[in-house]
């Protein structure tokens, strides 16, 4: 919402107030402000002139000679490319060494031969908006209004160009501040003005409407009011100068006098207003009725609109002329030529218009303007002050009388208000006369019975509907920076989710083995799980699809954060860093797996990513195991996994901790990396958070240190490749007895003196009783049946130590 | 003989003065002192003297002895400092030559930003809550007393799920507080770390997924002056002791009165900077008292409770925080960007 100060100070008189106070007390009592401005600041140096001569220039079509009067002794010669400058025009004229708002700096010189001294301005030079320059203006010089400046005046303080505009930011609940009558009344309030509103009065009326036109409201649950006024012997004409300087402060492009005054008086009092030529209106009759479903109806802006039996269409006594609360019919417009006019001055459903608006595409500033709501009971005051201003500018002559049709009454909502209970949710003590006080600077009622308050609204404040609508209105017209500043009573302890402290532990666990945390879209393409080759009928495919993505590369939920990964791992390699170890702890969408609620489920997974460096499988391999480890999860099993295409079949492994799989992790199989920009080796992994989260045990149970010592026996074995090491420490342990406290794999070798197809490995076991020294004796019993399995299950030799 | 021990001490002193190293001393002390050495040979053949030379005898060699001790032991001090400041000065170090590095991971500006509002909220007594970001209408809209017509509801704002009536992506963390509501007993006081998703192209200011940490307090007597102290509060520990916060009336369907927060920029004092935009005011939250029609969706007796809300992007903090001038670096993971939050 546009507010021109100086307009603003018809209604109230703020001028001894400086602009930035007024703006700093609209904001701290709920008129936010995008910007304050100056429209056409910094005009200098720019003279009014009057064209006494224009001829054509002789060696050129397209420009004109001027003598230009710029109150000199003799005229200035201008040549000028604009065809409307006409003996006679008033014109803002630039000459010699004169500047521009835009700092252009203009020279004389001469224009195919012609002398020329200066330039002829047109508005955008001027610096006034495109979307405010009236079109006669256009692509031409400015013709301005003879307001009885003098040749050579200074055009800005003539025309007195400079205004301050300040652009509010109305919030949807308060469309009754989308009008400068709306925007004094909240001055009036903070500032403690009283506000003057327009007299409207009407010196001269003929004739009766009754002659004209008769009003009938078909469907009243759409039209709530309409009010009909008709003005005869119509002239159009250019609005007076003062008029048109306050639309285009206001953001509205001025047009002619009568399109300029129902502007005008829409901004002044928020309800738009529509004019017809009366000529064109059949059987002296407006039907406000719905349209036919597949009815067919050309709107002002030319265009053919398809219609249905939710579009409420103004009609006369045959066919549709406007379609209602958004555009008139092209049928119905007003001509230079037009004698006589219906002004409707109309209440139209804000749903019922939001429907029409949002079925055509067609969204304008009356429509919404309804959409948002007018307050039908200003429809008779806008009409009449669209008559008083037509008779005032000389436009036509007003007929007696308007058609009113008003089936119901708008009538406002009372609410009570107590008192204490305001009191109560602001933490503040103000007394009923204080808040009776606030209540009518905003033009409310207010009827005190103890300390309740019954209190009645003005009808254009469709916000205030319950009593919390009015603590609101003590809060901020009090004043926020008033209220006193307190800690809720009470102590609690806080607690963070299970699931949260957990994660919080992963992260720090991870970023301790120096790993960097990545955070990725939630939502990704559908090509992800083909690039990592995920099974055509894995879960995973089955996406929690979004119906309106920005694109196909956002378009689905997560379903696995491995493509994440190596997009982010791909990402650093292209930019040449040469080593990434990085982790992300994020939730994946399960459409194939609902909630209770009938939602996508949703899991956390952490998926772990590392190229580099000396990384390679037992790196990436160590980081897990020793995260699982942190987290109380010991004891892992882990298996080859060669079916996880996404993998290296050779270099990929399960974690299991008993039955429950924790995650899969290795090396990215080359043909995945051949889809990426990334290095040959690379490490993924991902985990199961729910799991992970199930099996951590975070208790801590004391173990004495021994106190006896140990024996550590080496054994070292030549097997065929293919035996896992895992199996074989899983044997030694099991075979070992309790006596077998530790057995660790320390060597694996492979290449000379072993045969081809063999390793030779080397484990260290140490053996102990908690309760006594052991003797070599004890401990030769258990090891010679390790040993002996050893040969047996694995067809192990035995290196000699 | 007397003349032969003086003159073997004399021989002594001599060679001591001149070893250098411990070997050295140690052969003198051989030579002299062992049980082959010079002086034991003497001592050896003071069998033949007389029953008067011998103790005159022995006391000179006894004097001799200690002599000699003394100044090996006097050598062999100081060729031990010698050698030891020679190892010194052989395996004295260059220290300024870098350690090796232990290397830490860096947290995501966006967990570290999440992490410091929760922890001093944690301080404040406040609980933290979380919920899907898959979510209903219901939910994220209709319990939140959003307008049936209200823009933010449009496919244009807000992204739906095929297939699944009533279901879109959260475009706020407020159905966490609808949810606990619903299933928590009162007094309720909670924040709500989570990502949220709207229809905003990426651009240096938006992005499509972002995260926020909203706020709820339920309660017997919870006013607005209440909310004004904890948002000042938790301002005053995240962005320093000095800093001022300004609530302006706004308008938001889920409070009412509803205010938006500004904060005294933390960069200038309030002075106008390239931060604040030359206002001395940053807007970080929004904020207000619950609306009634909000507490009745959890069946909470209006007249009794009243509560206060609270939001912010955390993407917003995180950026005037560190001067982020560009959202999407946030979301592109170069590590580069990444250590620097450590």
């Amino acid at each position: 919402m546009l507010v021109p100060v100086k307009w603003l100070n018809e209604y109230i008189d703020l001028s001894d107030i400086e602009l930035a106070e007024y703006c700093d007390r609209m904001i701290m009592s709920g008129s936010n402000i995008e910007e304050a401005y100056k429209v056409m600041g910094g005009i200098n140096g720019i003279v009014v002139g009057k064209a006494v001569k224009v001829e054509k220039h002789p060696d050129a079509d397209k420009l004109h000679i001027c003598q230009i009067d710029v109150g000199q002794d003799e005229p200035v010669q201008i040549v000028t490319g604009a065809s409307n400058v006409h003996e006679g025009s008033i014109i803002p004229v630039v000459l010699h060494n004169g500047v521009l708002p835009d700092g252009r700096k203009i020279k004389k010189g001469k224009l195919r031969g012609v002398e020329s001294n200066g330039m002829l301005c047109s508005p955008s030079e001027l610096g006034v908006e495109d979307k405010v320059i009236p079109p006669a203006f256009r692509e031409g010089i400015w013709i301005l209004e003879d307001i009885g400046a003098k040749c050579g005046d200074e055009f800005a303080k003539a025309y007195e160009v400079e205004q301050d505009v300040v652009d509010f930011e109305i919030t949807p609940n308060r469309p009754d501040c989308l009008c400068m009558l709306g925007m004094a009344r909240e001055a009036s309030a903070v500032f403690e003005r009283p506000l003057k509103y327009p007299e409207i009065k009407i010196e001269n009326e003929v004739d009766d409407v009754k002659n004209y036109i008769d009003v009938e409201i078909k469907r009243p649950d759409l039209c709530s009011r309409y009010v009909a006024r008709v003005v005869k012997d119509i002239k159009i004409a250019p609005s007076p100068w003062w008029m048109q300087k306050r639309l285009m402060a206001g953001g509205v492009r001025p047009i002619n006098n009568i399109v300029d005054i129902t502007n005008y008086v829409m901004l002044e009092y928020g309800t738009p207003l529509h004019a017809f030529n009366i000529k064109t209106l059949e059987g002296g009759k407006i039907i406000v009725d719905v349209a036919k479903d597949g009815q067919k109806f050309i709107t002002l802006d030319e265009a053919e609109r398809k219609l249905d039996s939710e579009c409420l269409l103004i009609n006369d006594a045959v066919k549709g002329v406007a379609l209602a609360g958004v555009m008139g019919g092209l049928n119905s417009e007003i001509t230079d030529n037009t004698e006589t006019i219906l002004i409707e001055a109309a209440c139209f459903d804000p749903d019922g218009t939001r429907k029409t608006s949002k079925k055509l595409g067609l969204r304008t500033e009356a429509s919404s303007r309804f959409e948002k709501g007018v307050d039908a009971n200003l429809c008779r005051t806008a009409a009449d002050r669209v008559c008083q201003l037509i008779e005032m500018l000389g436009a036509g002559t007003v007929v007696k009388g308007a058609v009113d049709v008003y089936p119901e009454e708008s009538k406002p909502i009372v609410t009570k208000v107590r008192t204490k209970r305001v009191n109560d949710i602001l933490g503040i003590n103000l007394s009923t006369g204080d808040m009776k006080e606030i209540f009518e600077k905003l033009e409310m009622k207010v009827a005190v019975d103890g300390d309740v308050m019954t209190v009645t609204p003005p009808t254009i404040r469709f916000d205030l509907l319950e009593e919390i609508d009015y603590v609101e209105e003590v809060a901020r017209i009090y004043g926020y920076d008033n209220h006193p500043v307190t800690l809720p009573a009470g102590s609690d302890i806080a607690a963070k989710t299970a699931d949260r402290e957990i994660e919080d532990l992963i992260k720090e666990k991870l970023m301790g083995m120096g790993l960097n945390e990545i955070q990725t879209y939630s939502f990704v393409s559908p090509k992800g799980v083909d690039k990592i080759l995920i099974d055509q009928n894995s879960y995973k495919r089955d996406f929690v699809t979004l119906i309106n993505p920005l694109g196909e590369d956002t378009s689905v939920m997560r379903t696995t954060l491995i493509p994440n990964m190596l997009d982010v791992l791909e990402r650093n390699y292209t930019r040449n860093i040469v080593k990434v170890e990085a982790f992300e702890l994020g939730r994946i969408f399960l459409n194939a797996f609902k909630t209770e609620e009938g939602l996508p489920t949703e899991k956390k997974n952490i998926c772990i990513g590392m190229y580099g460096g000396n990384c390679d499988f037992y790196q990436l391999k160590g980081v897990v195991n020793t995260l699982l480890n942190e987290l109380g999860i010991k004891e892992l099993t882990y298996t080859a996994e060669k079916n996880e295409k996404t993998f290296h079949p050779g270099r990929c492994a399960a974690v299991s901790k008993d039955d429950k799989v924790i995650g899969t992790f290795g090396e990215i199989s080359s043909e995945v990396i051949d889809q990426y920009n990334l290095p040959a080796r690379v490490y993924v992994a991902e985990l199961n958070f729910e799991i992970i989260y199930d099996l951590c045990d975070m208790e801590i149970l004391y173990k004495p240190i021994p106190k006896f010592p140990s024996i550590e026996r080496d054994i070292a074995l030549v097997v065929r490749d293919e035996v896992e090491a895992g199996k074989i420490a899983a044997m030694i342990k099991r075979v070992g007895g309790s006596l077998l406290e530790k057995v660790e794999l320390f060597d694996v070798y492979k290449g000379k003196q072993v045969k081809d197809g063999f390793k030779s490995m080397a484990f260290s076991l140490r053996y102990r009783d908690a309760n006594k020294t052991l003797t070599d004796e004890e401990i030769e019993k258990p090891h010679q049946e390790i040993l002996k399995s050893l040969k047996e299950d694995f067809d192990a030799s035995l290196r000699e130590e | 003989m007397q003349n032969q021990l003086k003159e073997i001490l004399e021989n002594a002193r001599k060679s001591i003065s001149e070893a250098a190293t411990k070997e050295e001393i140690e052969k003198i002390r051989v030579d002299f002192l062992g049980k082959k050495g010079q002086l034991t040979g003497i001592l050896k053949s003071m069998g033949g003297l007389s029953k008067e030379e011998r103790p005159v005898v022995g006391k000179v060699a006894n004097e001799v002895r200690a002599s000699i001790e003394e100044m090996i032991a006097a050598a062999q001090e100081k060729a031990k400092s010698a050698e030891g400041e020679l190892r010194v000065k052989a395996e004295t170090l260059d220290v300024t030559v870098p350690g090796v590095a232990r290397k830490l991971g860096a947290k995501h500006p966006i967990s570290v930003t999440i992490d410091e509002i929760t922890k001093i909220f944690m301080s404040m007594g406040f609980s933290v809550a979380d919920g899907p970001e898959v979510e209903t209408v219901f939910y994220n809209f209709d319990a939140l007393n959003a307008p049936q017509n209200h823009p933010s509801r449009d496919l244009t704002d807000t992204f739906y799920i095929k297939d699944q009536e009533n279901v879109l992506l959260r475009t706020q963390t407020s159905p966490v507080q609808i949810r606990t509501i619903l299933s928590q007993d009162l007094p309720i006081k909670i924040i709500s770390p989570g990502r949220c998703f709207r229809c905003d192209t990426p651009d240096a200011t938006h992005s499509p997924m972002f995260h926020q940490v909203e706020g709820l307090v339920v309660g017997e007597g919870i006013t607005m002056s209440d909310l004004k102290g904890t948002l000042d509060a938790f301002v005053k520990k995240l962005f320093g002791p000095e800093t001022k916060t300004k609530l302006r009336p706004h308008h938001f369907p889920f409070t009412e009165p509803s205010a938006e927060v500004d904060v005294s920029c933390f960069k200038c004092g309030g002075k106008g900077c390239s931060v604040c935009k030359g206002s001395g005011w940053i807007e970080i939250l929004g904020a207000g008292m619950v609306h009634p029609n909000v507490l009745k969706v959890g069946g909470i007796d209006t007249e009794k409770y009243s509560g206060f809300a609270f939001g912010m992007g955390v993407e917003r903090v995180a950026m005037l925080k560190y001067e982020i001038d560009d959202i999407r670096l946030l979301y592109e993971n170069d590590m580069r960007f990444i250590e620097q939050f450590k």
